[in-house]
């Protein structure tokens, strides 16, 4: 019997961590929910800085994800979700900014590094190949003085 | 070309500096408004120091005014507050303030006490329209142009300082382009 409720005490507990989100916010189905743990965990905090509105509990974040939520229940889309706090609060609460002149470098710059790494390394293969070929090609007097010293050698060797 | 590789690195470290040296001094904490340029959003609110009144978004018409966005529960706002009495008497702004996610009761006993600069106060208690003005932090100090247009927006408390550096230029930009 106690094995039982101690069961029962340990499995109740365990679920209730996972409780406190829909216990506060409401929903029909599951897909629902991941649309909303999506959306508030790509939105940031503008006051608490460098975390998304999903891990803060600071009181705006609890008013951003609460508009969320009600903007969700009016049927916005995503979209419609983000403009409208990016709207309020600008282009900070994104974590993902827009690909404008503003954030053209922010967007190109590991193009750049990885274009500039493929550029070196293809120099370093043509410089090293260059110079592979040009090692063997000798003129036959000198391939001739080279069988000849070679032959000398392994005369002298045997001997 | 083999003289011209030796000058990458001092090249590289020219345009990380220069990169890095236009990030010093900024504060990441304060955020441009994503208002400027546009129309206080609308709102419908209660007066503070009058409950039966309501205000709308046009108190802001007709001239310069500062928002200042304050509540009692915000330490930085009773900072600012001898300031805030300063720019109303001295300078003779005009400041409506934006009583934020506060109760009307500490409200008044604080304006009482302390002085009143607002010539109006907005009462918002659940915090919808410093929602929609994307505030994040008490104290928050808006200008408004005479139509109504936000011009700026200071994230922090106000002083002398502020004022001379800040809002100034930005309140005679406003005048003369007004």
């Amino acid at each position: 019997m106690l094995r039982i409720l101690c069961f029962v005490v340990a499995t109740v507990a365990s679920s209730m961590t996972f409780a406190d989100v829909s216990a506060v916010y409401g929903f029909d189905d599951r897909s629902e929910e991941q649309r909303y743990q999506n959306l508030i965990a790509e939105l940031r905090c503008p006051k608490c800085q460098n975390q998304n509105i999903a891990d803060s509990n600071s009181p705006i974040s609890k008013d951003m994800r609460n508009a969320v939520y009600q903007m969700m229940l009016e049927g916005a889309s995503d979209q419609e979700i983000v403009d409208s706090l990016v709207g309020r609060f600008g282009e900070f609460v994104k974590y993902k900014p827009d690909l404008d002149s503003r954030t053209f470098m922010l967007w190109a710059t590991p193009a750049i590094a990885v274009l500039g790494g493929l550029i070196v390394v293809v120099g370093i293969v043509v410089r090293s190949r260059r110079t592979g070929t040009a090692a063997p090609t000798l003129s036959a007097e000198e391939q001739a003085r080279i069988d000849k010293m070679l032959a000398e050698k392994n005369r002298n060797g045997s001997a | 070309m083999k003289r011209f590789l030796l000058f990458l690195p001092l090249l590289a470290a020219i345009i990380v500096g220069v990169v890095l040296f236009a990030g010093i001094g900024k504060d990441p904490t304060k955020l441009d408004s994503a208002l400027i340029g546009k129309p206080v959003p609308a709102f419908s609110l209660r007066d503070l120091k009058q409950p039966e009144t309501t205000l709308d978004e046009a108190v802001f018409r007709g001239e310069i005014t500062l928002l200042n966005v304050w509540g009692t529960w915000c330490p930085s706002c009773r900072d600012e507050h001898d300031d805030l009495m300063w720019l109303a008497r001295e300078k003779k702004v005009s400041i409506i303030g934006l009583n934020y996610k506060d109760n009307r009761d500490d409200a008044l006993v604080w304006l009482d006490r302390l002085g009143d600069p607002y010539s109006k106060v907005i009462y918002d208690p659940k915090g919808t329209l410093g929602f929609d003005l994307g505030v994040y932090g008490a104290p928050e100090t808006f200008v408004i142009d005479a139509s109504g247009v936000v011009r700026y927006r200071h994230v922090g408390v106000v002083n002398g300082d502020v004022w001379e550096r800040v809002l100034l230029p930005v309140i005679n930009d406003a005048r003369e382009n007004g």
